[in-house]
């Protein structure tokens, strides 16, 4: 069981997120993430300026608690299920990222420059994060699902719509590293 | 009740393999979309792989779920700009923050703070969406 300690292969992971789809399935749901963020504005109160969240939100509960579990999972994960979180990164990447002033890359799990408490009192880093978590949110909800249910669930039943998400994802993705990252970093 | 506690288990499960895999780390987003690792290919691929085959067999042999109802694949509504446009602005915000929408929520109980300003982003990029929907084309 040590191997449960160590970074999980990507032969591990794929068949473990596949069970997570299928345990959803045969609980009769589907696996799908960013509908709890519509959920949560719904709770927020929402609904009363906008229809869209007028629906009634007690159906989703259901969603809000594997998004509980998902708090908890790492929570776990990172206390109990790991000795050194470092990303094993191609060490090409590490050079781009240290290039760019991601001095940690390859090192931790997360850059210190976006993800330690000192982003707290650095305006531009904020904003950069506001703007990512707004687009992932928006986007998401506009594309009808995210990596989840279009990339995952949606690719495995065969769905095109899924597919042209997909593919935007990546035009969005690769654009944001190889346009965009140059002028922000 | 007892339904609660395994949707929970499925989610804690959900969590530490995104923890794990390191598809919850920023650095992961970056190196795939950078095309120097496979690690996230392999990830997503084995998913993809296993779901269609899993999907296929449900469908074939009429497979009920654990409570013997049946199990439903709503297909997604046909169009093209929705998915297109929402997809490319969902892939802009993902390299960015390094997170979607079910990782970001491992990362605060792994207790990355600074996530909870993503995530919170992410809601008022959801009611932005509510509230322009209709001026949106579809």
């Amino acid at each position: 069981m040590e191997w449960i300690y160590e970074p999980w292969p990507w032969y591990i992971s794929g068949f473990m997120i596949a069970l997570v789809m299928f345990l959803l399935i045969m609980v009769g749901k589907n696996f799908g993430m960013s509908g709890n963020l519509r959920t949560i504005c719904t709770i927020c109160g929402s609904g009363k300026k906008v229809d869209f969240f007028r629906f009634d939100w007690k159906s989703q509960r259901w969603n809000l608690t594997v998004v509980l579990g998902a708090i908890i999972g790492g929570f776990i994960a990172h206390q109990f299920l790991t000795v050194e979180a470092t990303v094993a990164l191609n060490p090409d990447t590490v050079s781009d990222l240290q290039l760019l002033g991601f001095e940690n890359a390859g090192k931790t799990y997360m850059p210190e420059e976006l993800f330690s408490s000192a982003v707290f009192t650095d305006p531009k880093n904020i904003i950069l994060l506001v703007i990512g978590g707004f687009l992932v949110g928006f986007g998401a909800r506009y594309a009808g699902g995210c990596t989840s249910g279009h990339a995952i669930s949606g690719l495995s039943n065969l769905q095109l719509p899924s597919l042209i998400a997909v593919i935007g994802f990546f035009i969005g993705g690769l654009t944001m590293i190889h346009l965009i990252f140059p002028l922000l970093f | 009740m007892k339904r609660t506690l395994i949707y929970l288990l499925i989610g804690i499960l959900f969590g530490i393999i995104m923890f794990k895999s390191e598809a919850a780390s920023w650095f992961r987003i970056y190196e795939m979309f950078k095309f120097e690792a496979f690690h996230m290919y392999g990830i997503i691929g084995t998913a993809v792989f296993l779901g269609v085959v899993t999907i296929a067999l449900i469908k074939r042999f009429k497979i009920k779920s654990f409570y013997g109802e049946q199990v439903h694949f709503p297909p997604k509504q046909k169009s093209f700009a929705r998915y297109a446009i929402g997809g490319i602005l969902f892939g802009l915000g993902w390299a960015l923050a390094g997170a979607c929408p079910g990782p970001m929520f491992t990362l605060l109980g792994a207790g990355f703070l600074p996530i909870i300003i993503v995530i919170v982003a992410s809601l008022l990029g959801t009611f932005v969406y509510g509230l322009l929907r209709d001026k949106l084309p579809h």
